[in-house]
């Protein structure tokens, strides 16, 4: 039937694009992060859990611990900034708040690497930075921030704010004002109004802002590279490393597995905590 | 404390912008290392310009950019469609994957695609880098576009439906007039993500096919270059224009 | 206005149900129903929220599909068939007009999709735009019209399809009451004109009464009764129908004495005779119903020779314009609504709050039915 000849059409193709290029990929990385590696690139197909084993020794241990915690400090922090900024924005005037939306957007598609390049600029010994400190007086020699962990967290948090401030825009703008009425309306103050109030009704926001914002942290191998030193070593670099460089695939494919469950967990964390929507609401 | 507010606001602002403006500036400067300004000039962009290696990066880019988009955009608003109006079996898996690809980490999906091309004996270029992209931009689109369904009355399908119209008619004759400002917006989206993307082209690229952004990770590597201040100015304002049309056609409605 | 015309009732029915069940996940929303619709009339499924009249309506548009039962055509089943193959046309409670195109391409729709010719097409949909009286806005935007000419579009773009029956899904909930009045009576001289089969879903028995030729009352999911609205008004088949058409005032009493055609019941201490339309027994109960605007009070001082009476106090005293409610309260507690027509030079009116009146009916315009539990 010409009814639904275009629905199997559609459904086939999208099926197909997605099983060949986003499923089937994934399963091949599984299958060999059990494998082992061979000569010149090639893997070798024998059942064995050395990858994964082999995590658990002290290096990959550090390099992971200090990934998350760095992840965790960038997503305190720009949630720490993002939030009364989103907040601000999203109870201005009508007018002006399309404006500064549309300022929040343009740094949001602008490409990670080129603002990160800009940070260089500040950062570095003779940059902007410095230079604005010492004209202050607040110091008397540059500091050393680039090629150091600071410089990294700064990149990242400099990246992906933008990424934090979106989502939690479009939690607090939904807001019901007439719960806020309500809650003054009975007595509460400010404080009260907003720690039982709007920040309960905010949590997906959060959640969705940390996710989106913790798992990037801890994967973008570029920014470490270019502003980090040598101690920066995170789990994208690692990862990095052991395609291109060290050419061990099985075990740079066990790392994105382990790294692959972190994310469900987390992804599972956000499924129970929020309620069950409309299904046409999630995105 | 609006005052507080009103000020909080202007230093976020100024931390996300300040970096680039100063990069716009300096790419001005009429001076190679030095932080100091010297005189305005246009040399970096003349240098740009002349810059063979650079411009063949860029036409490789624009080229992969525009193909890419094209086709996530014209999968990715099906994949949007199907889900928004029909019921069919393994609906929810196709909605989980979707949303897991959004959130899946480039470094996965990159090294993956790798691993995939590697055992399949792809070779690396134009093509792996084309799928990869489509790949990448796919879910946005799918953002972009279904959030746009749900702005359109429910009714209106089947009110089609009703009077005779084939799901190809509604497509096409209804689909896509109602959805072009979502499709523009999804196109640019899709237009940027694939030019500004680093991660994934760096595991699937080929030797024969440089683009943009690799070349200009290389290059930042090494150090500070008016020229690169030059040609991420230009880039920079790209994007602009792309936020902008995308803003305003969206608005449209 | 009363509806006169007549009706073929001896050709086959247009749409039959037979036995027809309706669940969503475990709820059963429609059960056992059997009924169907003549050519050429105006049908109405009446009921409260809920009660499944859209899922009916959408089960004869081919958007759902009955759990058990049949559903036939001309005779035909057409359970299967999905909704762009049969040749009914919905009008959407929200119109459902399509936003990017203007009025003329809205009302074309249909026509294009079955492949018309091009002057076909434009000759057929200036004839529709007339009937709807639309043809100077052909070139109008669909979302620039106010609502009421929004749902003559969608009217016109049903109809130019010369549909076998035009399914309407509440259309006139959202506009205003003189809006809504104006459109009751467009839409039946349409009606008229075009001689095609309305199926009419509304909750509001007013409209119900004014338009339609049978009425099929619906409640949970039951067909209550189907009949002409006099038939549905004056003789409702059970309580949950005569309580949702009109008021009315409910008595529960029993039968004391059976005399071949007449009954004699007690209420509220006074012995009634009425009519035996149901061949009561002694000892049965019933209900008696009574329609507020059957009733007349009086004063204590006009009380000769009137039968039938009870007696209570004014509770309140509502003036509606046209009418007046009066609400009594019984000896024995209970309540009554009594509607009298306000005559501005008649003082017998102006009824004081506390004052003793007596009420009576007129013989045979009380309905009784069965006791129902």
């Amino acid at each position: 039937m010409k009814h639904d000849t275009f629905k199997f059409f559609s459904l086939s193709t999208i099926w197909l694009w997605i099983i060949l290029f986003a499923i089937l990929p994934f399963v091949l990385m599984l299958v060999i992060s059990f494998a082992t590696a061979g000569e010149n690139n090639l893997v070798v197909y024998s059942f064995n859990l050395h990858n994964f084993l082999n995590l658990i020794n002290y290096a990959y241990l550090r390099i992971f611990t200090r990934s998350v915690f760095l992840a965790a400090y960038v997503t305190v922090i720009t949630l720490i900034i993002g939030y009364p900024f989103a907040y601000i924005i999203a109870h201005t005037s009508e007018r002006i708040k399309n404006l500064l939306l549309l300022l929040v957007i343009i740094p949001f598609w602008t490409s990670s690497l080129i603002r990160s390049y800009a940070m260089i600029t500040i950062l570095k010994t003779q940059g902007l930075l410095n230079s604005f400190l010492l004209w202050l007086g607040v110091i008397h020699m540059p500091l050393q921030i680039l090629y150091t962990n600071i410089a990294v967290i700064i990149g990242l948090v400099y990246s992906l704010l933008p990424f934090m401030v979106l989502p939690l825009y479009a939690n607090i703008e939904r807001l019901d004002q007439s719960l806020v009425d309500a809650a003054r309306d009975l007595g509460a103050n400010r404080y009260i109004t907003f720690k039982r109030v709007i920040i309960p009704q905010t949590i997906p926001g959060i959640i969705s802002g940390c996710i989106i914002v913790f798992l990037p942290a801890m994967t973008i191998f570029y920014i470490p590279d270019l502003l980090g030193g040598a101690k920066s070593m995170l789990l994208g670099n690692l990862i990095q490393d052991q395609f291109l460089f060290a050419n061990n695939w099985p075990q740079g494919a066990a790392i994105s597995v382990i790294l692959t469950a972190f994310m469900l967990i987390l992804l599972w964390l956000y499924w129970r905590n929020s309620r069950s929507k409309d299904r046409h609401e999630f995105l | 404390m609006k005052v507080i507010s009103r000020l909080f606001l202007l230093l976020i602002y100024a931390f996300l912008y300040v970096p680039i403006i100063v990069l716009i500036i300096y790419s001005f400067n009429n001076s190679q290392y030095s932080m100091l300004w010297h005189g305005f000039t246009w040399a970096w962009y003349q240098q740009l310009s002349s810059d063979s290696d650079l411009i063949s990066s860029a036409v490789n880019s624009i080229a992969l950019g525009v193909s890419a988009s094209s086709i996530a955009t014209l999968l990715g608003t099906l994949c949007a469609v199907s889900l928004y109006r029909y019921n069919f079996k393994g609906q929810k898996l196709l909605y989980f994957t979707v949303f897991l690809l959004i959130l899946m980490p480039d470094i996965v999906i990159g090294t993956s695609l790798l691993i995939l091309f590697s055992t399949a004996n792809f070779e690396l270029g134009f093509f792996s880098l084309l799928i990869a992209h489509i790949t990448l931009c796919l879910p946005f689109v799918v953002i972009v576009i279904y959030s746009r369904l749900t702005t359109v009355d429910e009714n209106i399908f089947e009110a089609a439906l009703d009077l005779g119209a084939t799901n190809s008619i509604i497509f096409k004759r209804i689909l896509i007039p109602l959805l072009t400002p979502g499709l523009i917006a999804a196109w640019l989206l899709s237009f940027t993500l694939s030019l500004d993307d680093v991660i994934i082209s760096y595991f699937v690229s080929g030797p024969n096919f440089q683009i943009l952004p690799l070349q200009i990770f290389s290059m930042v590597k090494l150090g500070v270059d008016p020229e690169i201040n030059a040609l991420t100015s230009i880039i920079f304002a790209i994007t602009v224009l792309f936020v902008l049309i995308s803003h305003f056609s969206l608005r449209k409605k | 206005m009363v509806k006169t015309v007549q009706l073929d009732t001896t050709s086959k029915p247009l749409i039959e149900f037979i036995n027809v069940s309706k669940s969503f996940a475990d709820q059963l929303v429609l059960s056992n129903i059997n009924f169907s619709v003549k050519s050429g009339e105006f049908l109405t499924l009446l009921g409260p929220s809920g009660c499944g009249k859209t899922t009916l309506l959408r089960l004869i548009s081919g958007f759902e599909k009955p759990n058990t039962g049949e559903i036939l055509f001309n005779g035909k089943s057409v359970v299967g068939i999905s909704p762009h193959q049969r040749h009914v046309h919905t009008v959407f409670q929200s119109y459902a007009l399509f936003p990017h195109m203007n009025v003329f391409e809205n009302v074309a729709f249909g026509l294009r999709c079955q492949k018309v010719p091009k002057d076909e097409i434009n000759e057929r949909v200036d004839q529709a735009l007339r009937l709807v009286k639309l043809e100077t806005l052909a070139k109008r935007k669909a979302t620039q019209l106010s609502g009421g000419q929004q749902q003559r579009v969608a009217i016109a773009r049903a109809i130019v399809n010369k549909p076998l029956a035009l399914l309407l899904d509440e259309p006139l909930s959202s506009l205003d009451y003189r809006l809504r009045k104006d459109m009751q009576i467009e839409l039946i001289q349409l009606q008229r004109k075009l001689g095609i089969t309305f199926i009419f879903v509304t909750h509001d028995q007013e409209e119900a009464l004014s338009m339609s030729d049978r009425i099929v009352v619906m409640h949970e999911g039951h067909v209550e009764q189907i009949g002409t609205p006099r038939e549905v008004y004056e003789t409702p088949k059970n309580l949950t129908v005569a309580k949702f058409i009109g008021e009315v005032n409910i008595f529960d009493t029993e039968v004391i004495e059976v005399n071949q055609k007449t009954i004699k019941v007690n209420i509220d201490g006074y012995l009634h005779q009425l009519a035996n339309t149901k061949n009561f027994q002694t000892g049965d109960k019933l209900h008696m119903i009574i329609r507020p605007e059957d009733m007349r009070a009086y004063r204590m001082d006009e009380t000769e020779g009137q039968e039938r009476m009870l007696i209570g106090k004014v509770n309140e005293v509502i003036y509606k314009g046209c009418t007046v409610d009066l609400i009594i309260q019984l000896n024995n507690g209970k309540i009554v609504s009594v509607e009298e027509y306000f005559n501005e030079d008649d003082d017998k009116l102006e009824y004081q709050l506390n004052e003793t009146v007596i009420l009576n009916w007129l013989p045979g315009w009380e309905v009784v039915l069965p006791y129902e539990a």
